[in-house]
């Protein structure tokens, strides 16, 4: 069995949706056409570029080829979740403690998958890699955005309480206990969610897209669970890394908070 | 260090009489709070020096700088200068043990969790009582005492930790008459028995007079001699 190939007289269908919502939202006040337009816009040009460079990859299944794909993944991610923050931190640390995080985690997690887990030869198979690593990336960097959202917002809230608690002589990572508690929770909890409503009320993206194309629903249903599995560590170390560095990152070496080190709004 | 501002002699010693020993080690004792040339923003301080057992009141205009002293003693802003206690820097204690033995009490008091009782350890029920306290305080919730039984609760949760310097930062502003004597009396104890360096920032002449071994002004930043 095979894939019904999209015509662009298909494509177009669907995105008469988009542009119906976009003329609503323009009748109704909403100021949301705009924007919608734009990502709408935005998701065609960038998916078809992506193709195009799959297309390519494919063909040439250099590693490094496949290492630059990387990378330039990880670097627009690192951006991403920089922007993704009221108040960052300001100079390198705003992109710096984000992208390692990202890095140490999904990287680390996505390689044990490639080498370990699935067993291709070579491992950089780009089929398997770049789906993966995309996948576990685009998760880890959802997580870290909202972990170190919470915990830079919530410094800059709660400075009187956390200084109190310096004064009393608290050190530093107890003075902020709760902040990176909750910052951790908000940056885990989409994903154990997800994995939580899987197959009940949603069905997966990867999976449905295996079924589409004809894969066998066990075999899907497998790769989706490994990929769960997957998405839920990296997302999971990569916050507690990005929180746990961020948090060092709020103070100094003679544990003062230091929020100058924040960018404004 | 001797500038105008160095302690020995007047106010302090006269304050006390001779009710404590100062064979010992007298210099140390004396000293036991000194800064040298601290500064942090707009505030510049040459000199100071708390003596064991000294309360020094500290006043000025708002936003002279008092609050931003109190801050760099304690270490919570970064800072030129020197601050000894007992003649240890203050880079010689972690910052946990400094700021416990160098305990600030903010203007406003900050409570992070529900119930009073979260917030203490121990509990020193004579204390407790003195400042119209007792155990059933323990199960307050935080949001339902008022401003003023919150800044009392402060001090006694400062106190908890048994520093050796007390920075206050107008200790008694949201309480009324009765409480600020209860208050003062309280810090006076507590100087008395632990020997403690007190430094009290306080908008009010005449409670100045009742608990300053000395007085000093701070204006644009600066120290200046009060009368």
């Amino acid at each position: 069995m095979s894939v019904i190939a999209l015509t662009p007289f298909d494509l177009s269908l669907a995105a008469l949706l988009v542009l119906l919502l976009a003329g609503l939202s323009w009748r109704l006040q909403l100021a949301m056409e705009g924007k919608l337009l734009v990502a709408a816009l935005r998701t065609t040009i960038q998916l078809l570029l992506i193709g195009l460079v799959l297309k390519v990859l494919f063909e040439h299944a250099q590693w490094w080829w496949i290492s630059l794909m990387a990378l330039i993944m990880l670097a627009i991610a690192g951006r991403e979740v920089m922007a993704r923050q009221q108040r960052r931190f300001s100079g390198w640390r705003g992109y710096g403690v984000g992208t390692s995080a990202m890095f140490i985690s999904s990287f680390t997690v996505t390689l044990l998958a490639l080498i370990v887990i699935i067993g291709n030869d070579p491992w950089y198979t780009p089929q398997y890699a770049i789906p993966l690593l995309g996948m576990v990336l685009g998760n880890t960097m959802n997580g870290i955005a909202l972990g170190m959202d919470r915990l830079t917002t919530g410094a800059w809230q709660q400075r009187a309480v956390i200084e109190a608690r310096l004064m009393l002589g608290q050190d530093a990572m107890e003075a902020l206990s709760d902040l990176r508690r909750e910052a951790m929770r908000v940056g885990m909890i989409p994903m154990i969610n997800s994995m939580a409503a899987a197959g009940v009320v949603s069905l997966p993206g990867m999976m449905t897209g295996q079924i589409l194309a004809g894969t066998p629903p066990l075999e899907a249903v497998k790769y989706q669970i490994l990929v769960m599995f997957l998405i839920t560590a990296g997302t999971g170390f990569g916050t507690m890394v990005a929180v746990w560095r961020g948090s060092r990152c709020l103070f100094d070496e003679r544990d003062r908070l230091r929020l100058e080190r924040l960018a404004g709004v | 260090m001797n500038t105008c501002l160095s302690t020995t002699g007047d106010g302090g010693a006269q304050a006390h009489g001779g009710a404590r020993d100062l064979n010992t080690n007298r210099e140390n004792i004396l000293n036991m709070l000194r800064l040298q040339g601290v500064s942090s923003y707009s505030m510049s301080i040459p000199a100071l020096e708390v003596a064991a057992g000294e309360c020094v009141c500290l006043s000025g205009p708002s936003g002279a700088g008092k609050s931003l002293l109190l801050r760099a003693i304690a270490d919570l802003d970064p800072h030129e200068g020197e601050v000894w206690l007992d003649g240890r820097e203050a880079r010689e204690f972690t910052p946990r043990e400094w700021r416990r033995q160098v305990g600030l009490l903010p203007a406003e008091s900050q409570w992070w969790r529900e119930r009073v009782g979260e917030h203490f350890s121990e509990v020193d029920e004579a204390q407790w009582r003195a400042l119209g306290f007792g155990r059933e305080t323990l199960d307050w919730q935080v949001a339902r005492c008022s401003t003023g039984e919150r800044q009392r609760l402060a001090l006694l949760r400062l106190l908890a930790n048994q520093p050796r310097v007390l920075l206050l930062d107008e200790p008694t502003a949201a309480l009324d008459p009765a409480s600020v004597l209860r208050v003062e009396a309280m810090v006076a104890a507590y100087r008395e028995q632990q020997q403690a360096a007190v430094l009290w920032v306080s908008h009010d002449p005449v409670q100045m007079q009742r608990v300053a071994s000395r007085q000093i002004r701070i204006v644009g930043g600066r120290l200046e001699d009060a009368a």
